[in-house]
């Protein structure tokens, strides 16, 4: 059981792959402008890495060496095509407002890193709760960012008007800058408060 | 969609549509490798080559392959395979015939198979419905797009090396600001020319 505790505080903060590895920003920021399609974007994100970690894992044993990369590539491929026809049968409007940032999933680097750094080592259902928890941890960060997105770009939270008429948007946070600047913020907060002086800081990937 | 001129498709993947700056594709390499202008740049020119090479051979993979087989739901993983395979090769024949070319790219080539501007290109181009020129254009110039992102940020981060930045700033977090004023420079450009 510690270790499943362990993995849960290593996803949520200490090794969250957005503010503390800055891995798989690429599709993060695209999204954030409206929290639905980022709470989407997440739970998809989530649903991929948890599955795709458990197949990898499972097929551990199995997997040739040097051939791991291009199966662990088919492996999150098959999750993700799975995620958008789901998504293009069941709920055509969001799968269109998330245009090709479900395909590029694919390329989100803390899926294979995952895979790579966790899956590859342990067993299906540790990795299966790891995978869960990492995309838990990008989701958390992704619905922050949109918060603040959302409510000064639109006056609203969840598509539901909270600031009232006299709310003037503020159409910069809704377009591209204002994701970059709301990123930063993020991890100059993160790094500035949660810091037990074992930065690793830079980035990698 | 059909009849936009390629060259105001090459202009605006350049300006107004740029990968970094307004579609976030590419940011990890974007990142992590624009330390220095030199590897920057030849990152860049890896990018602009690999980017014009698949947009036209996922574009007759797509519509000459997949969608006569009725197909098209398979078009991540080929694209992804198609992508690597291609990366694969030029690494392959650079190393062979060009060796000085090897050692200023080899390194980045591997990175670029996991670049999301790669597969976001292809994809871009599927959702919009682009013909061969547009497709050939729109990669080109989001390859010069992403070069020149990534050679100013270098530039910029060069600057300001020596600059006093908040503790917490440093890294990431500062390049992520100077990534944002970037893009609210480049906002100025998209009344020039606009697709989508």
């Amino acid at each position: 059981m510690s270790e499943f505790i362990k993995v849960f505080k290593e996803g949520i903060y200490k090794d969250n792959p957005v503010f503390r590895q800055i891995l798989g920003i690429c599709s993060t920021l695209a999204v954030t402008n409206l929290m639905m399609n980022s709470f989407v974007m997440g739970v998809g994100l989530m649903f991929v890495t948890a599955f795709s970690s458990l197949t990898v894992s499972v097929l551990r044993l199995y997997t040739p060496k040097h051939i791991r990369m291009m199966v662990q590539t088919l492996i999150i491929s098959a999750y993700v095509i799975a995620l958008d026809i789901f998504l293009k049968a069941y709920w055509p409007s969001m799968s269109k407002a998330l245009g090709p940032y479900v395909g590029l999933i694919i390329t989100n680097c803390i899926i294979m890193g995952r895979a790579e750094a966790f899956a590859q080592k342990n067993k299906p259902l540790i990795s299966f709760f790891d995978g869960l928890i990492m995309g838990l941890g990008y989701t958390i960060v992704l619905l922050a960012i949109a918060f603040v997105r959302e409510l000064l770009g639109f006056g609203s939270i969840f598509g539901i008007q909270v600031l009232g008429e006299q709310w003037v948007n503020w159409t910069l946070m809704i377009m591209p800058p204002g994701a970059f600047f709301m990123l930063g913020i993020v991890i100059w907060v993160t790094h500035r408060f949660f810091d037990d002086n074992t930065d690793k800081g830079g980035a990698k990937s | 969609m059909i009849d936009i001129h390629p060259m105001i498709i090459f202009f605006a993947a350049i300006f107004t549509n740029n990968m970094i700056l307004s579609n976030f594709l590419g940011m990890c390499s974007f990142i992590a490798v624009s330390g220095e202008i030199k590897t920057s740049l030849s990152l860049g020119q890896a990018v602009t080559f690999v980017l014009a090479c698949t947009s036209v051979i996922n574009y007759f993979v797509y519509y000459s392959i997949l969608v006569p087989l009725k197909l098209e739901y398979l078009r991540f993983i080929v694209f992804i395979i198609v992508i690597a395979a291609f990366v694969q090769l030029v690494e392959m024949i650079i190393e062979r015939y060009f060796e000085t070319l090897y050692y200023s790219l080899g390194i980045f080539l591997p990175l670029i198979t996991v670049n999301c501007a790669i597969l976001g290109v292809s994809l871009f181009m599927i959702i919009r419905e682009y013909n061969l020129f547009q497709s050939f254009a729109f990669g080109v110039g989001s390859g010069l797009g992403w070069t020149l992102a990534i050679v100013s940020m270098a530039g910029i981060r060069k600057r300001i090396k020596n600059a006093p930045i908040p503790k917490g700033l440093e890294g990431p977090g500062i390049t992520l600001i100077i990534t944002g004023i970037m893009a609210l420079a480049f906002l100025g450009f998209s009344g020039i020319v606009q697709i989508q």
